[in-house]
């Protein structure tokens, strides 16, 4: 079983085609004349999801992008299930969002954020592969001329019962195809099928090993980083380390004297390009072009002047409330006891480990693109923009991305609008613009700072009276999209993501006064989207500060905080798995202290525990994590397992090591020694409860468990040292994860 | 001119003494299974064999390399058989994104020729690779397979 993800036919071509001496050999870069104006549809193509070869094997087109989540393999168990096809004979492909824009969208939205991948498509994904299922059926039936209801598919073949005649898909496949091209709507109403019913899953549900592993570990995977084209030439840029600051002066005649460099380019007003026969060339050649930057109006700014700024929006009048009820305004009036304390996050970022790139084909008639990227359809647009063509003569090629995390969800004014007018430069022939790791750094789009005042109020009898949460900072919506930004009346609802009064991201306490507010203050530092979005912060300062609470209470917090959830059996139930598989009960092992939080986001339930320990007093080891999804229904359990350990890397990453600081208007992290990453010793083994499946539900997994990972580590780290940190990284006050 | 051998292939290059091994690799023979993730030695993902060592080669000069045996992850397979770490890494479903796996899987060459049987701690020692998707978990039990394969 192969997953045959091709990036296009050209590229196959090209790769193939490659002497060892790194020379291309030439293969025709396509012109708008491949392209027709209903699209390429070939002959075998049962529907717009479905390819069936004469040989069986079958082909699953897949809109979103996979970037490690797995949602290649989750959707492509999707359309087998309805095909009833043979799962060893799958393999897939990207469509491409020009074909998909010639087509009317067939495959629906093709953005992959906010882990939508499945829960999203997967009405009409099941759909299309329930509709190719019928095509196949009802061509082999007018093949033997019988009824369509005497026959069956099972596994790839179409069975005539009464008689035991049996069809293999590929044989009838082309007729299938002829069949959708002139069926009418009255002989067969797509719009009735129904859907297998979960109880008859065969392949939905089950553990299955990913499709896309096999050219991962022998070298053969082409990603965005390594597409090679004939004649293809190489950039590296570099934009002004200051956000807002131009470019004044360079100098390049030395350079253009080296050896394989090509040519020198401006993009914009604020970045640099050198184009080169190599990148190795090209990237070092701009450290020898004397760039003097006009740094702007940001040139002053610093981490402390952001987080002073945001300290006074801690109690400013401009706040849009998110979620109240009660008397908030004056549940503090007979209380017995108060509490509060501030919280803040700082910006980071999500530093895939390939770095940012794209390579353009431009020659003044076709602009055409090979990317990875999280929203196929947003880049397309971002082409047909930058280049000025008409869409008809633009294509962008999606590949298999290593590592997304928001970082490659759609941004103006990124890596690939710079591709493009580097290519516009070098007419006709292709380049590869590839970030440095450096410049991924300098200029991504950054986890959004946030500060958080919380008060709450407790009664005599250790209940939670009231509570109030004031957020304070950045917008990704203001930032990085500003147009549903207006169309949200200026009031940005994600902030409040897990603390809403319901909805896919709840808050799970019953609390009789309640007010959560916020006040965005915006810092000169690009928001964007990190795996998780604002759950991780939101997340972190409730369930930290839920802890807090019960200490003043003077209870457990995992009965506090079941205290306040008699409403909220989702959210309970998840915790409770989690209190029960660490042994919340039983007292831990000698000099090991447990932490556990719980969160809703992305539609589905999550809650960690963990146990750690901590020597020399600084030496954090964690010795156990204990995770509990209930995504509704389990596509794959063995994926949301690799999805729910791989979150604690990242999560406890950030928590421990990760911040992007700034001076003098920069950010002063530029590669992994600067903002390091969890390795092996640092990892925990992560134990993942599945819950049973809840009808008619689909949540994501690519991004909800993050957010418990900080703030259960950080409860067992307050049991250990007796210390509440409330500002991160951690390693700012000197621990080490070991 | 710099002579070389990779994946038992004999190479004369003309090349800038100071281009690192990695981008030789990448740009002069086409062998993109070895990855660029940060050019400082920091996250493993450019991880090579050189005379049976395992090295960053982003940081490797060429200039160094004359000479030398060089394995990339291209030259794992031999006569169209994976070789069982790689094996190892399909049975334990290793890879999510895939990027940095080239460089694990050449680390773990490096760590079996030494510690056939490595423990956890052994494991925690000589596997210090970046994985951003995570997958250390799996990366851990496909080192453990890999060991216990007698092939
Ligand atoms: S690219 Fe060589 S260690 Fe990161
Ligand atoms: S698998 Fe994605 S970085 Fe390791």
């Amino acid at each position: 079983m192969k997953a045959e993800v091709k990036i296009s036919r050209r590229v196959f071509l090209a790769r193939s085609a490659l002497a060892c001496s790194g020379l291309a050999i030439g293969v025709a870069i396509p012109t708008a004349a491949n392209a027709t104006e209903t699209g390429n549809i070939r002959s075998d193509e049962v529907n717009a999801w479905v390819v069936v070869r004469s040989d069986d094997t079958v082909l699953i087109r897949i809109a979103r992008s996979e970037m490690g989540q797995g949602t290649l393999t989750g959707l492509a168990q999707l359309v087998a299930e309805e095909l009833e096809c043979d799962w060893s004979k799958i393999v897939t492909e990207f469509p491409t969002p020009g074909e998909s824009a010639k087509r009317g969208r067939p495959w629906g939205a093709f953005g992959t954020f906010g882990s939508h991948g499945i829960r999203d498509s997967h009405e009409y994904v099941r759909k299309g592969g329930a509709i190719a299922r019928e095509l196949l059926v009802l061509a082999a039936a007018k093949r033997l001329r019988v009824h369509r209801g005497d026959c069956r598919a099972n596994n790839g073949v179409i069975i005539h019962a009464p008689s035991g005649r049996r069809f293999r898909y590929g044989e009838v496949a082309e007729e299938a195809a002829r069949l959708a091209q002139d069926i009418q709507p009255k002989e067969f109403n797509f719009d009735s099928l129904v859907l297998k019913s979960p109880a008859d899953w065969k392949i939905i549900g089950k553990p299955l090993k990913r499709l896309d592993t096999g050219d991962k570990v022998n070298g053969k995977q082409v990603y965005g980083a390594d597409v090679r084209l004939p004649d293809m030439l190489n950039a590296s840029v570099r934009r002004c380390p200051v956000f807002g600051g131009r470019l004044k002066s360079y100098r390049s005649a030395n350079v253009l004297q080296q050896r394989g460099i090509e040519k020198v380019v401006t993009i914009g007003d604020d970045a640099i390009a050198v184009v080169a026969d190599t990148w190795w060339r090209a990237n070092k050649a701009l450290d020898n072009l004397d760039i003097q930057w006009d740094e702007g109006p940001n040139a002053t700014q610093t981490s402390d002047a952001v987080d002073a700024m945001l300290r006074e929006g801690l109690s400013s009048e401009d706040a849009v409330v998110g979620n109240r009820n009660g008397d908030p305004e004056r549940m503090f009036d007979n209380t017995e006891q108060m509490l509060e304390a501030v919280y803040a996050y700082p910006h980071q970022t999500q530093a895939p480990m390939e770095p940012m790139n794209a390579t353009v084909f431009y020659d003044g008639h076709r602009c055409e693109a090979w990317v990875p990227t999280q929203d196929g359809e947003k880049a397309f647009q971002e082409v047909v923009r930058a280049s000025e063509l008409p869409p008809a003569q633009c294509e962008v090629h999606k590949l298999i991305i290593g590592g997304g995390f928001g970082r490659r969800g759609h941004y103006d004014d990124d890596f690939l609008s710079q591709a493009v007018q580097i290519a516009r430069q070098v007419p006709g022939r292709p380049v590869k613009l590839l970030w440095s790791r450096e410049e991924d750094m300098t200029h991504s789009r950054y986890h959004p700072v946030m500060h958080c005042k919380l008060q709450a109020a407790i009664s005599n009898q250790g209940q939670l009276q009231g509570l109030r949460m004031r957020l304070c900072g950045q917008s990704i919506l203001a930032g990085a999209r500003p147009q549903l930004y207006a169309r949200f009346n200026h009031k940005d609802p994600f902030v409040f993501q897990g603390l809403n009064r319901g909805g896919d991201a709840s808050i799970g306490y019953g609390i009789p006064s309640l007010l959560i507010d916020y006040v965005m203050r915006n810092s000169h530092v690009p928001p964007g989207f990190w795996r998780g979005v604002n759950i991780n912060q939101n997340a972190l300062f409730l369930e930290c500060f839920m802890d807090e609470l019960a200490e003043a209470a003077g209870k457990d917090p995992y009965r506090f905080r079941r205290e306040h959830m008699h409403e909220h059996p989702n959210h309970r139930a998840v915790l409770d798995a989690v209190a029960d598989r660490i042994g919340w009960d039983q007292s831990a092992p000698e000099d090991r202290y447990r932490g556990l939080a719980q969160a809703h986001a992305y539609g589905s339930y999550v809650a960690a525990a963990c146990e750690l320990s901590v020597s020399e007093g600084n030496r954090v080891k964690i010795h156990r994590i204990v995770a509990a999804t209930d995504c509704g229904y389990a596509v794959n359990p063995a994926q949301i397992r690799r999805q729910v350990s791989g979150s604690f890397v990242f999560g406890l990453s950030a928590l421990f090591m990760q911040a992007c600081t700034v001076k003098g208007g920069r950010i002063e992290q530029h590669n992994f020694d600067t903002y390091p990453s969890m390795r092996m010793a640092q990892t925990p083994e992560v134990e993942t409860i599945i819950m049973e499946s809840r009808a008619d539900t689909w949540g994501g997994v690519g991004e909800p468990t993050i957010a418990v990972a900080a703030p259960a580590v950080l409860n067992a780290l307050y049991r250990a040292t007796g210390k509440r940190y409330r500002d991160f990284p951690l390693s700012k006050h000197g621990l080490l994860l070991v | 001119m710099i002579r070389l051998t990779v994946n038992d292939k004999e190479y004369s290059l003309d090349v800038e003494p100071d281009t690192p091994l990695l981008w030789v690799l990448r740009e002069q023979l086409s062998l993109t299974g070895t990855k660029y993730g940060c050019g400082k030695a920091q996250c493993g993902a450019c991880t090579v064999q050189v005379d049976g060592i395992a090295l960053r080669s982003c940081v490797f000069p060429i200039a160094a390399a004359s000479g030398k045996k060089i394995t990339t992850i291209e030259g794992l397979e031999r006569s169209g058989k994976l070789h069982k770490i790689q094996r190892a890494w399909i049975e334990a479903d290793a890879p999510q994104c895939g990027y940095c796996q080239s460089g694990m899987i050449m680390a773990t060459v490096a760590l079996l020729e030494t510690t056939p049987s490595p423990s956890d701690a052994d494991i925690d020692d000589q596997i210090t690779n970046i994985c951003r998707c995570g997958t250390f978990q799996e990366v851990r039990q496909a080192i453990h397979l890999a060991a216990a394969d007698q092939d």
